[in-house]
């Protein structure tokens, strides 16, 4: 009976990652359990640096373009834009309005796309094989029309600074027209699919809770934050681009849960396809971006940029010394955040429910890593 | 000629600071009035720059003045300019919705400052990611181990002084 009370007290570390199919990427973490309780975690990560931002540094500007596409490789145009508004600010561009235009439209479809790869893994990571395939079969589709846009499915470097590489193809109007009706009806099936199923709801609802003002204290961002309640966008705070002349919502959660962060996301794509619903009404004729130099060499000066990406807030911090290479290069990558609040999260849960719980963070280790 | 080139081809930005940050432009220099902070604005970001030494005494008011209420560390950077180690804080608040940018520098050759982790715990990753990549240590900081880098990894490669081609293990 002497060893039944040994085993009581064990405290047992248990090693997760690097590779390891539901952590997204390479992460590691070590959980030290008691029982199928978890007492602590310590994240570890830093197996994809690659020192991006020290390679900006010995980059021109318009070859940094690429750089930003392979931090959050899901969703290549929202980086794009972030360090494209950011050199745009230094040199005091103006960008035609066409051109702005084009790339809303492509940064909410890069939304829409990378919330429904969230949509799919997120049923994964729980057990539900068939949503990914009904959700990778729309985002299929968003794919193609990027490769139709930009020449890439991935990688794109479509948005240049001083507007867009070239303008949208000529059936452009007619593939969306077709477009939006499809992936409306695959979310909805989807989430009938997944969203109030009795097993997601017990595998979700109430686990993982964090409240709003540990949430702010981390530094998280996006729906991630959101789904604490609290309504912070930067598309509504601080309106960039066009975002100030479209009539869309901030979906928000109530109690912070896996689920809640689950389904803002799913309510957010709606929103999403609201704005480019408009945004297409809106869209007229013109040119698509103004006359730059391949060398470019901005004022001395630094700029600190914000934009909403579909994992959070992504910031971009650009210090030039007129040269033509910037002098530094910072990005906040939302990922990053929201991944350090996981020990809050991570405390007191299951073993079994620490899988969830990464899952529902939507993190993209490209970015976290750089 | 080049030079005049130059210049047409960058002109001088325009965007200034908004309502927000003019107000909060005018705040500062009371509400940190027993730090001497030197409150200036580059485009649309007011900044104000410290001591190295009382930047968590600054953080915490900022924090916890009602007017200023910045509860929201966005980013903290920093950028080597070879003599001296600039360390940024951007910070925004979720209340009143304007942000603002702290600076402190630190001279190259004992980087050391406290840290800021007791005001915002989302500092965390970036202190440690800061003194992994540019080796500015911050005193008070729980758990100051490699973030991005392997152990043993020699050297800052965030610095100036670093050059690209020293990583010889690929």
């Amino acid at each position: 009976m002497s060893t039944e009370q040994q085993l009581d007290m064990v405290q047992m570390m248990v090693n997760m990652g690097p590779q390891h199919p539901s952590t997204h990427g390479v992460f590691r973490m070590l959980l030290w359990v008691d029982g199928e309780r978890i007492v602590d975690v310590e994240p570890h990560i830093g197996y994809l640096h690659r020192g991006a931002e020290k390679l900006c540094e010995g980059e021109l500007y318009a070859q940094i373009v690429t750089l930003f596409d392979r931090l959050d490789y899901i969703s290549n145009f929202n980086n794009e834009l972030a360090f494209c508004m950011a050199t745009e600010k230094l040199m005091g561009l103006e960008i035609p309005e066409r051109a702005e235009y084009i790339r809303v439209l492509m940064c909410e479809l890069n939304r829409v796309a990378s919330h429904l790869l969230f949509f799919g893994t997120m049923g994964l990571d729980v057990g539900a094989m068939t949503p990914v395939m009904y959700t990778f079969r729309d985002r299929e589709k968003i794919q193609s029309l990027f490769e139709a846009v930009s020449g890439a499915r991935m990688m794109h470097n479509y948005i240049r600074i001083g507007g867009v590489k070239n303008d949208l193809p000529d059936d452009f109007p007619q593939q969306m027209a077709r477009l939006i009706p499809e992936i409306k009806q695959g979310i909805d099936e989807a989430d009938r699919l997944l969203s109030f199923s009795e097993i997601f709801l017990a595998r979700t609802k109430g686990i993982g809770v964090i409240d709003a003002e540990t949430a702010i204290a981390n530094g998280m961002s996006g729906p991630s934050l959101r789904a604490c309640g609290v309504p912070m966008d930067v598309r509504k705070d601080e309106p960039y681009s066009v975002y100030d002349r479209f009539d869309f919502g901030i979906p928000i959660g109530e109690r912070g849960d896996c689920w809640d962060r689950y389904y803002v996301r799913v309510e957010e794509m709606r929103q999403s396809l609201r704005i480019i619903e408009q945004a297409m009404d809106q869209i007229e004729a013109g040119p698509v971006s103004v006359p730059v130099r391949i060398v470019l060499r901005p004022p001395e000066g630094e700029v600190y940029v914000r934009a909403e990406n579909p994992r959070g807030e992504i910031g971009v911090y650009l210090v030039s010394k007129g040269a033509d290479r910037p002098y530094r290069v910072k990005v906040r990558p939302p990922s990053f955040c929201n991944l350090m609040s996981l020990k809050h999260l991570l405390r007191d849960a299951y073993v079994a429910d620490s899988v969830v719980i990464l899952g529902s963070l939507d993190v993209v280790l490209g970015e976290v890593d750089r | 000629m080049v030079e005049r080139r130059r210049r047409e081809q960058a002109p001088q930005a325009q965007v200034t600071l908004d309502e927000k940050g003019r107000i909060l432009e005018g705040l500062l220099p009371e509400a940190l009035r027993e730090y001497e902070p030197e409150v200036t604005s580059s485009f649309d970001m007011v900044e104000a720059a410290v001591k190295p030494e009382i930047v968590p005494a600054v953080c915490s008011t900022l924090k916890d003045n009602p007017d200023l209420a910045f509860d929201f560390l966005l980013c903290l950077c920093v950028v080597d300019y070879e003599e001296e180690m600039q360390v940024v804080y951007h910070l925004y608040s979720t209340v009143k919705k304007h942000k603002m940018a702290l600076k402190a520098s630190v001279p190259t050759e004992a980087p050391t400052m406290p840290s800021v982790m007791s005001v915002w715990s989302g500092a965390d990753w970036y202190e440690r990611e800061a003194h992994d990549l540019f080796g500015v240590a911050f005193e008070g900081h729980p758990n100051m181990t490699p973030l991005l880098l392997y152990e043993g990894f020699e050297g800052y490669p965030g610095r100036k002084s670093y050059d690209f081609n020293d990583y010889t293990e690929w």
